[in-house]
């Protein structure tokens, strides 16, 4: 009789379903997986070594491209940790319009998670129904700072400007007819927050779209349940948080337990899985969406009773406004030394985290008392969670890896850094 | 299907007096091995010895007091040029210029003070961020690693399994030993990278740069052709507005004492 050896298996990098560059390394016994050494690093930027070269300020876009699938709430660890160390307090209403566009990231980050699992495990419709909705939170980013994904709207000492009043629109061409045009237009006719008012009314029942094709879909939970179990004891003692540590039945949400901003006066419930598998994972973050609308509609409803300045009123951090430096000299200078050189922060140490849509996303930030960080650490929720994978793959079968990397919700941008 | 926590049920965030408390907690389990480092309000750090570290790490996720049972980060730092700045002009003319970095301290630049207390066996140190979920704190430590090449401290991954990676990623960067690690390998950096990028005489440009060589036929490796520069100089500036009241210490924390 010949000897049966294991044999190994390259997943990857460029694999559809590996999420970005991800390479796996599988020991397989048939189809069973053995070991599974997943080999990152592909996508590493040193960003953290990149923002040690440059004033503070001039980082927070490359905290956009870390989980570049949830852009406003890296910032928001980033800028948060810097407000600390200064010792600054935000104005509120520029707390409440993080709280809304970290709530709005959420959704943004699930939706894409939600199309691309559907998409890994077979359910192609899904992937175009979570894109529709992706595009107009996309237009909302795009309404309040310009750009569709890479904001760097946060910024020390607030967000960079208040929420337009109007909304960019669709313009006639030859593809599309006036009648098109006006249906498409007509959620865009008021102010930003008309805009996001009317998406929240639609949503709960987009999302009642997706469990219709998912929740109760056979295939769906023949691929989900009972696939990469993790118990709340393992799952805390790998580092886990998130979605992936609730999924497993622990209580346990930032936004609760350590509040930032306003998320103390918010209404909202966290929901836990029973499992720990893919399945609840998968419930636990498609109710995090309905939740998410909540606290959106929470904030449109405050911000709009409650206007008011959005960025601190303190030149030495934030830079004057172009029409003072016309005619004021003290601003002009204020503007030119945080242009050419930055403030500096005092020297200390600060762990900022916020509950990002994938799990705990922290900055850790050394500061000498120069107007660059020393240290930066972005403590990224995937690169935990990726480093559990070959516990949770171990004996299940390959076309399983594909469920597990989906539920663990990869996205390269961080984990390589 | 997920079942829902009523929100009041759930753990207060920490108040300074459970803060307190916790701080007294670590201090009677580790003894001289453990001091108390200057934090902002409403956080806990302390500083290590490193023959120490595995026994405290232990006793913190054991004791009921402390519990931390999640690791959530592990970071290496590179103390080389903590405090100095990039000014070259400081004595551009005969009675020199200060670049307005006078500080509060009397117009002593607080960077001199701090380079004095560099020495080798002080230049790397890995710092632990630990969270309890079942009490709902953190705390964060510093062990400085062993003098000499290759800086050396030992492996929590026994006490901690989350941490294999990220000390993986701390060797990686800077180029420091977990002892008893089990599998310490190079993670993010390169297959056959050479030197340990994060360390702060590591160039940012690196020192290799790939391109497709058309006459060989294969991608190559070669010296970089950038030239190393400053865009922004690093000044260290003491504002006093903005140096809020680190806890129970100076207000200027001097890692290297």
């Amino acid at each position: 009789m010949s000897e049966i050896r294991n044999f190994t298996l390259n997943f990857g990098p460029q694999h559809p379903a590996a999420h970005g560059v991800l390479r796996l390394i599988l020991e397989m016994d048939g189809e069973v997986v053995q070991k599974a050494d997943p080999h990152i690093g592909l996508l590493h930027r040193g960003t953290e070594k990149l923002a040690e070269s440059k004033p503070f300020n001039q980082s927070i876009g490359y905290m956009d491209r870390l989980d570049y699938v949830s852009m406003m709430c890296n910032e928001h660890a980033y800028v948060m940790s810097i407000e600390r160390l200064l010792g600054v307090a935000v104005p509120i209403r520029a707390q409440y319009i993080r709280v809304m566009f970290d709530e709005i990231t959420r959704i943004l980050n699930h939706l894409m998670w939600l199309g691309a699992h559907g998409i890994d495990i077979g359910a192609m419709t899904v992937f175009l129904y979570c894109f529709r909705e992706r595009e107009d939170l996309m237009d909302c980013y795009e309404a309040v700072s310009g750009a569709r994904m890479h904001a760097t709207y946060y910024r020390p000492g607030g967000v960079y400007r208040d929420l337009p009043t109007d909304m960019p629109k669709y313009q006639p061409s030859k593809f599309r007819t006036k009648k098109e045009i006006d249906r498409l237009n007509e959620a865009r006719s008021g102010s930003l927050l008309d805009f996001i008012q009317d998406f929240t009314d639609r949503f709960p029942r987009c999302v009642d779209e997706y469990e219709t094709l998912l929740t109760d879909n056979r295939i769906w939970k023949q691929r989900t349940v009972n696939i990469g179990i993790v118990t709340p004891e393992r799952a805390k003692a790998l580092s886990m948080t998130g979605p992936v540590l609730r999924g497993s039945g622990v209580l346990w949400d930032l936004r609760k337990h350590q509040p930032y901003e306003v998320y103390d006066q918010m209404d909202f419930d966290i929901p836990i899985g029973v499992n720990g598998d893919c399945y609840d994972r998968y419930l636990v973050r498609v109710e995090e969406m309905r939740q998410s609308n909540r606290i959106i509609r929470q904030c449109i409803e405050w911000l709009r009773k409650n206007p008011g300045p959005v960025m601190l009123d303190d030149h030495k951090i934030v830079p004057p406004r172009r029409v003072d430096m016309k005619g004021d000299m003290e601003s002009l200078i204020h503007h030119f030394k945080l242009m050419t050189e930055g403030y500096s922060v005092p020297a200390g140490e600060v762990y900022a985290a916020v509950e990002a849509p994938k799990g705990e996303f922290g900055v850790w930030l050394v500061s000498d008392g120069a107007n660059k960080p020393y240290r930066l650490k972005a403590r990224a929720p995937g690169f935990a969670h990726l480093a559990a994978m070959d516990e949770m793959v171990r004996g299940h079968m390959l076309a399983d890896v594909v469920a597990v990397i989906g539920t663990l919700d990869i996205v390269f941008g961080e984990i390589d850094r | 299907m997920s079942a829902f926590i009523d929100p009041v049920e759930t753990v207060s965030p920490p108040s300074l007096t459970r803060l307190e408390a916790l701080r007294l907690a670590v201090i009677e389990l580790g003894g001289a091995a453990v001091s108390a480092l200057p934090t902002v309000a409403g956080e806990v750090a302390f500083e290590l010895t490193a023959a120490a570290l595995i026994t405290v790490c232990q006793s913190l996720r054991d004791d009921p007091r402390c519990a931390f049972d999640t690791l959530i980060d592990i970071a290496g730092i590179d103390y080389l040029t903590y405090g100095t700045d990039e000014w070259s002009t400081h004595q551009a003319t005969a009675s020199g210029f200060g670049r307005g970095v006078v500080g509060r301290d009397g117009g002593l630049s607080t960077a001199d003070a701090k380079v004095d207390a560099l020495t080798a066996d002080r230049r790397f140190a890995v710092t632990y961020h630990l969270l309890s979920v079942r009490l709902n704190q953190r705390i964060r430590l510093r062990v400085y690693c062993s003098a000499g090449e290759p800086p050396m401290v030992d492996s929590i991954v026994d006490i901690w399994p989350g941490a294999n990676w990220f000390e993986r990623e701390a060797f990686d960067l800077f180029g420091i030993f977990f002892r008893g690690h089990p599998d310490l390998r190079r993670i993010l950096t390169d297959y056959g990278f050479i030197g340990h990028p994060f360390r702060k005489d590591f160039p940012l440009s690196g020192h290799v740069e790939v391109r497709y060589d058309a006459a060989k036929g294969r991608v190559i490796y070669e010296p970089v052709s950038i030239e190393p520069r400053i865009l922004v100089p690093k000044v260290i500036r003491d504002d006093v507005r903005y140096a809020p009241a680190l806890h129970g210490t100076p207000a200027v924390s001097k890692p290297n004492v």
